[in-house]
């Protein structure tokens, strides 16, 4: 049972590092600040919830896991409205430092 | 188990750190301001990385302060752009 | 352990450059936004170094208190870029000045590597008294109990940057609020932000006190997370600078060190010395104190940030 446990984590953690990757290359990549935006809210949200997940199994008790859990919603939800924010800088602006 | 948990918060450090050569050089005002927000996010998925690994239940409490201070410092690099404006208004010195 | 170490070497090489970058950058804010990312990350060296409670401080000031407190100091200095450009020091000026540092650093460097190995230390003796202050956290133990004199001397310091910083106020300013007559309309995205965070992270300032006395935490990084939330909400335009002659104000913020000297002064009468506490009786006095100054703290540290009065007092 912990064996597959400890797998589940490995794959999981793994994927969330992945997302992590994915979002890094397209803030290298991408041409302008509104799509390194998407980039980086893509890995936030998705590589820290999969690395949450992971973590899940090792936590100690319900309530390290409801704590991690709770660090993860309170990220997406700061994480997107902050974006927002940034994103209407990023236009009001303009391409100019 | 644990040296799979460093591998991984080693990772997503590495990530966070070539993300910041990017955006801190990002020519926008508003690529920098993504740097608190970078930083905030990678930095609790590896102190939570960590927590896990070395056993240090407190680097979650830290990882949960840093979710709200990575917030609040972007809303400050915010207001930071458009705020100024408005103190001009009111100069007594 | 290597991967450990590895670890530890890209955390220190990423230090490094964010610290770097911070004094190249060329513009102010690009500069605020570099010192607030090396805030950030200093709070994860501390966890490395085992230091939980230190890290939370960090998180809380250097990344976010801090941050706000030199970007109103740009904004402030914005009108004078070009008197510092006319009176830049020659370059003979700047290589002196650039030799002492390094002979500082140097120094800075000889004396750490150099410590004796095991470094002296009280903590044995520290840890072996725990329990007669009631705590479970060393660390509070020492704050509150051991060293109490010294945390009390710091909440009266604190006291007086505030009054420092108020005293920079003109003198037709003197018991108004501080900051600008009006704001820009906020975004919606900011207020609902500020409506939704805020009540979380007095939750959570809250649980960092309670959960301070017997694991990293404690009532200053408490104080510094809602000084922060408070923040927040007033640059969604949802709370209001208070005016620095309320009543009400003012006796938060004197309540934190009056209290904790009310307290020491009775141990004179309990328990034999000053700031003494009755051995049974410690961990209540130690919750009192650190509630107050949690209070206190948060409105401290708000108010520096806030700067001194820039409006008339309303009659």
């Amino acid at each position: 049972m912990s064996l597959a446990l400890d797998i589940f984590s490995v794959l999981a953690i793994s994927a969330g590092a992945f997302f992590f990757l994915a979002g890094t290359v397209g803030l290298l990549r991408f041409p302008d600040a509104l799509t390194r935006l998407h980039a980086l809210t893509k890995a936030d949200n998705l590589g820290l919830g999969l690395v949450v997940l992971g973590l899940l199994p090792r936590a100690d008790g319900a309530l390290g896991a409801l704590k991690l859990v709770v660090v993860w919603v309170l990220v997406l939800v700061a994480a997107g409205t902050v974006s927002q924010l940034i994103a209407r800088v990023a236009q009001r602006v303009g391409p100019s430092p | 188990m644990t040296e799979f948990l460093f591998a991984a918060a080693g990772f997503v450090l590495a990530m966070v750190a070539l993300g910041l050569a990017r955006i801190l050089r990002g020519p926008t005002i508003a690529d920098r301001i993504m740097a608190a927000q970078l930083l905030g996010t990678g930095g609790i998925a590896a102190l939570l990385l960590i927590a896990a690994a070395t056993g240090v239940p407190a680097a979650a409490d830290v990882a949960l302060s840093l979710a709200l201070l990575a917030a609040f410092a972007s809303v400050a690099f915010v207001q930071g752009t458009s705020g100024p404006d408005d103190s001009e208004a009111t100069q007594g010195r | 352990m290597t991967l450990a170490w590895a670890f530890d070497a890209i955390l220190a090489a990423t230090v490094l450059a964010v610290a770097a970058w911070t004094i190249v950058a060329r513009e102010t804010f690009a500069a605020v936004v570099g010192f607030v990312a090396y805030g950030l990350l200093l709070a994860l060296v501390w966890v490395r170094l085992a230091a939980p409670d230190v890290a939370l401080t960090e998180a809380a000031i250097g990344g976010g208190v801090t941050g706000v407190l030199l970007l109103g100091a740009a904004a402030r200095l914005r009108g004078t870029a070009g008197v510092l450009v006319d009176e830049r020091p020659g370059a003979a000026m700047r290589l002196v000045v650039g030799v002492l540092c390094g002979i500082v650093t140097a120094a800075l460097a000889a004396t750490v590597l150099l410590l004796p190995d095991p470094a002296p230390t009280l903590a044995p003796e520290a840890a072996a008294n725990l329990t007669t202050t009631g705590v479970g956290n060393p660390i509070t133990g020492v704050l509150m109990a051991f060293r109490a004199l010294d945390t009390l001397l710091e909440k009266v310091v604190l006291v007086l940057a505030l009054i420092g910083v108020w005293s920079l106020a003109p003198d037709r300013f003197w018991g108004g609020a501080p900051g600008p007559e009006r704001r820009a309309q906020p975004d919606d995205a900011l207020v609902f932000l500020a409506r939704l965070l805020p009540p979380v992270g007095i939750v959570i300032g809250v649980y960092l006190l309670w959960v301070g006395a017997d694991e990293p935490g404690g009532a200053f990084q408490g104080g510094a997370l809602l000084a922060a939330m408070w923040l927040l909400a007033m640059m969604a335009g949802l709370a209001t600078a208070p005016a620095v002659s309320e009543r009400r104000l003012r006796l938060v913020l004197v309540a934190g060190p009056a209290v904790f000297l009310a307290i020491g002064l009775a141990g004179f009468a309990l328990a034999d010395a000053f700031l003494a506490y009755p051995e049974a009786y410690a961990k209540p006095l130690i919750i009192i104190i650190e509630v107050v100054k949690m209070l206190a703290v948060a409105a401290t540290l708000g108010l520096l940030v806030m700067g001194p009065p820039e409006r008339p007092p309303q009659r």
